[in-house]
């Protein structure tokens, strides 16, 4: 027996809100239902759930006619729909049309989609930290294998000059120093103003105003200046070297070269490490020369110090030692931005996921890297040109 | 196949970059249901006039119409949504999302519906897969994992997902062996049949030209020097086409490679 529905059964389709898109009839004791209109996505989008809940309920009813002939249209998501609202079977009773009759059959053949089950990690106390104490060890053993590559690549230069690549060393030192110096001036010189300015607040309450000539010397000339050159070119060179390399190996360019017989080391690494090298102990200077203009600018301004009178007091007040140790933290930092970034670089696969890690990954290291090197700097030379 | 309906009407289109002059006058309109397909030398233009098409590129001059709007009227976002809904593009790397699964690249459409369930998408995507012949053992695979076949089809399978009435297809079979490329031709034949497809392809590839197109656009000097049957555009009197279609006789001739050449003459 059919049972009736008061809701869904309608005399007058046309008060019902649903109208447009099924009609129920009743003839000779066979209740019918009729589809109608586009079953496309863009016409079904605004009334997908509740339609589907109206059809899946008409559908509770096993025996009821569907009559599909009256689709005009009727796409893949419509299928869906339909399929889904008859809880994955077909009703016993369905008149199709023929070309409609593929994608329903599409449905029926469908091989279950096996979610792959993640293997339940009980021991993820123990095997995640030992996951990233191996990762740690095989990025030490590539660094210091690319190390090792290097100096056999600057043996092998030194008997064969000839392949010495001056034009990429050149370029390198081009761009990572020469365009390196307005953000390392700009930044040293903002640091210079507000060490000295904060530093000299404090001094005038003692009254020894002339002891910010040691003050800026000394934290500028050994610490600042390198370590904020080191931290910007940390983050502006190394993320773009990273990142080319990362392209490179996208774009298989690495690979071509592979086939010519160039090395990565020889033709990639090794002038980026010496251009940095070279370029960072002058960015040092830089940097530190431009925040002790600054520095000086705010004493003057705020302790009526003249830049004559501190030019002159500097070499008395800090031994030229500390200018070699920051000219030389410079140096062994530079080499090992270059370094880490060509690692990180070099380490990337061919995906857009593993670029932007390996990116973020050698910026981070090489800005870490660049801090314990200063700390390892601190305790070997403690006693070097301090008082 | 009726002549009055045009899916994309391009009338007077210019396009420049900088001072080069990629389209002079562009005049074309790809019919309903009809495949075409543009030929042209290299740097011709043919990839920037399907850009034009997709509105990745916008006219210097002239107009493009999709679905009879212009790009530069759909600043509304259902329109736009409307326009990008009804086209599926087929790039010619494939373009897949490295960072997603084949799974989750022929969804990802769907999912921005923001209207179909989960099921629902999980079983749709499954049947977009089927239809392109990637098995469901390949639907947890990263794309990196895949071969540039099979690249091709999930990447036709993400250009289907949400049923387009137009199709654009970027050198689809370069890059495939000539078995897969005639795997390929017939997919698509099958799909078109099926979804009732309107296709707009680049292709160099003269078997799937001749198999595939309808109609052809040929692009030269500027723009579009004659668009017709092959039949027509064969007797089409340019150089370009004359130098296109030699290279049919060509394929059939059988060459002498073993001829001598400067590199293998016997010295004495």
């Amino acid at each position: 027996m059919i049972e009736r529905k008061p809701n869904s059964i309608q005399t007058d389709a046309a008060r019902h809100p649903m109208s447009q898109w099924y009609q129920l009839r009743t003839d000779d004791g066979v209740c019918r239902i009729m589809l109608t209109g586009n079953y496309t996505y863009t016409a079904l989008l605004r009334q997908f759930a509740a339609l589907m809940q109206e059809l899946s309920s008409h559908a509770r009813n096993q025996e009821l006619y569907w009559d599909l002939t009256g689709i005009q249209q009727l796409d893949s998501i419509g299928t869906a729909l339909l399929w889904h609202a008859w809880q994955a079977h077909r009703p016993a009773q369905l008149l199709l049309r023929p070309e409609h009759e593929t994608m329903f059959e599409r449905f029926e053949r469908l091989p279950g989609y096996r979610s792959e089950n993640r293997v339940r990690e009980w021991l993820g106390f123990v095997t995640k930290p030992g996951k990233h104490a191996l990762l740690l060890w095989t990025h030490a053993v590539g660094l210091i294998a690319l190390i090792g590559q290097l100096l056999l690549d600057v043996l092998y230069l030194l008997r064969h000059p000839i392949y010495i690549p001056w034009r990429e060393i050149s370029a390198n030192l081009y761009r990572t120093g020469a365009q390196a110096l307005g953000i390392t001036a700009l930044v040293g010189f903002l640091i210079g103003i507000v060490l000295s300015y904060l530093s000299s607040r404090q001094l005038q309450m003692f009254g020894a105003d002339i002891f910010i000539i040691n003050i800026l010397g000394f934290s500028i000339i050994r610490e600042l200046g390198p370590m904020l050159a080191a931290i910007l070119v940390a983050g502006r060179s190394g993320s773009s070297m990273t990142a080319q390399l990362g392209v490179m190996r996208v774009t298989q360019e690495l690979d071509a070269l592979t086939v010519m017989g160039i090395s990565h080391s020889l033709r990639l690494v090794l002038p980026k490490v010496l251009g940095l090298g070279i370029a960072m102990p002058l960015l040092v200077m830089w940097t530190s020369a431009i925040a002790l203009l600054g520095g000086m600018v705010a004493a003057e301004l705020q302790l009526g110090l003249s830049v004559r009178y501190f030019l002159s007091e500097l070499p008395d007040a800090v031994p030229i030692a500390n200018l070699w140790l920051g000219l030389g933290k410079g140096v062994v930092c530079g080499m090992a931005i270059a370094l880490v970034a060509c690692h990180f670089g070099l380490r990337i696969k061919p995906n857009t996921e593993s670029l932007g890690e390996g990116t973020t990954s050698s910026v981070v290291t090489a800005i870490t890297m660049v801090i314990v090197i200063d700390a390892i700097f601190a305790m070997m030379f403690s006693d070097v040109g301090l008082y | 196949m009726a002549q009055s309906e045009c899916v994309i009407e391009i009338n007077g289109l210019q396009t420049r970059f900088g001072n080069q002059v990629i389209h002079r006058d562009v005049n074309l309109c790809v019919y309903r249901g009809e495949i075409l397909t543009l030929i042209g030398g290299s740097g011709s233009g043919k990839t920037t006039l399907m850009r034009q098409m997709l509105g990745l590129e916008q006219p210097y001059g002239g107009t493009v119409r999709i679905f009879g709007e212009t790009r530069n009227n759909a600043n509304r976002n259902s329109l736009k949504k409307n326009i990008r809904g009804r086209t599926g593009v087929l790039f010619q790397q494939g373009a897949l999302f490295s960072a997603l699964t084949v799974f989750d690249n022929v969804a990802l459409p769907m999912r921005e519906l923001h209207t179909l369930t989960e099921s629902i998408i999980r079983e749709l995507v499954m049947i977009k897969l089927k239809m392109v012949a990637i098995g469901s053992e390949h639907a947890g695979k990263m794309p990196s994992a895949l071969s540039g076949g099979m690249i091709k089809r999930v990447a036709l399978a993400r250009a289907l997902a949400l049923d387009p009435e137009l199709l654009f297809l970027d050198e689809p079979t370069a890059g495939l062996d000539p078995e897969l490329s005639e795997g390929f031709v017939e997919l698509i034949l099958g799909l078109r049949k099926e979804l009732n497809l309107t296709i707009v392809m680049v292709t160099h590839d003269l078997d799937t030209l001749m198999s595939l197109s309808d109609r052809i656009a040929v692009l030269a000097d500027q723009r579009v020097i004659t668009a017709g049957t092959l039949d027509q555009v064969y007797r089409f009197p340019h150089p370009f086409v004359v130098s296109f279609f030699k290279n049919m006789q060509h394929k059939t001739r059988p060459m002498n490679h073993w001829e001598q050449t400067w590199k293998t003459v016997p010295t004495r």
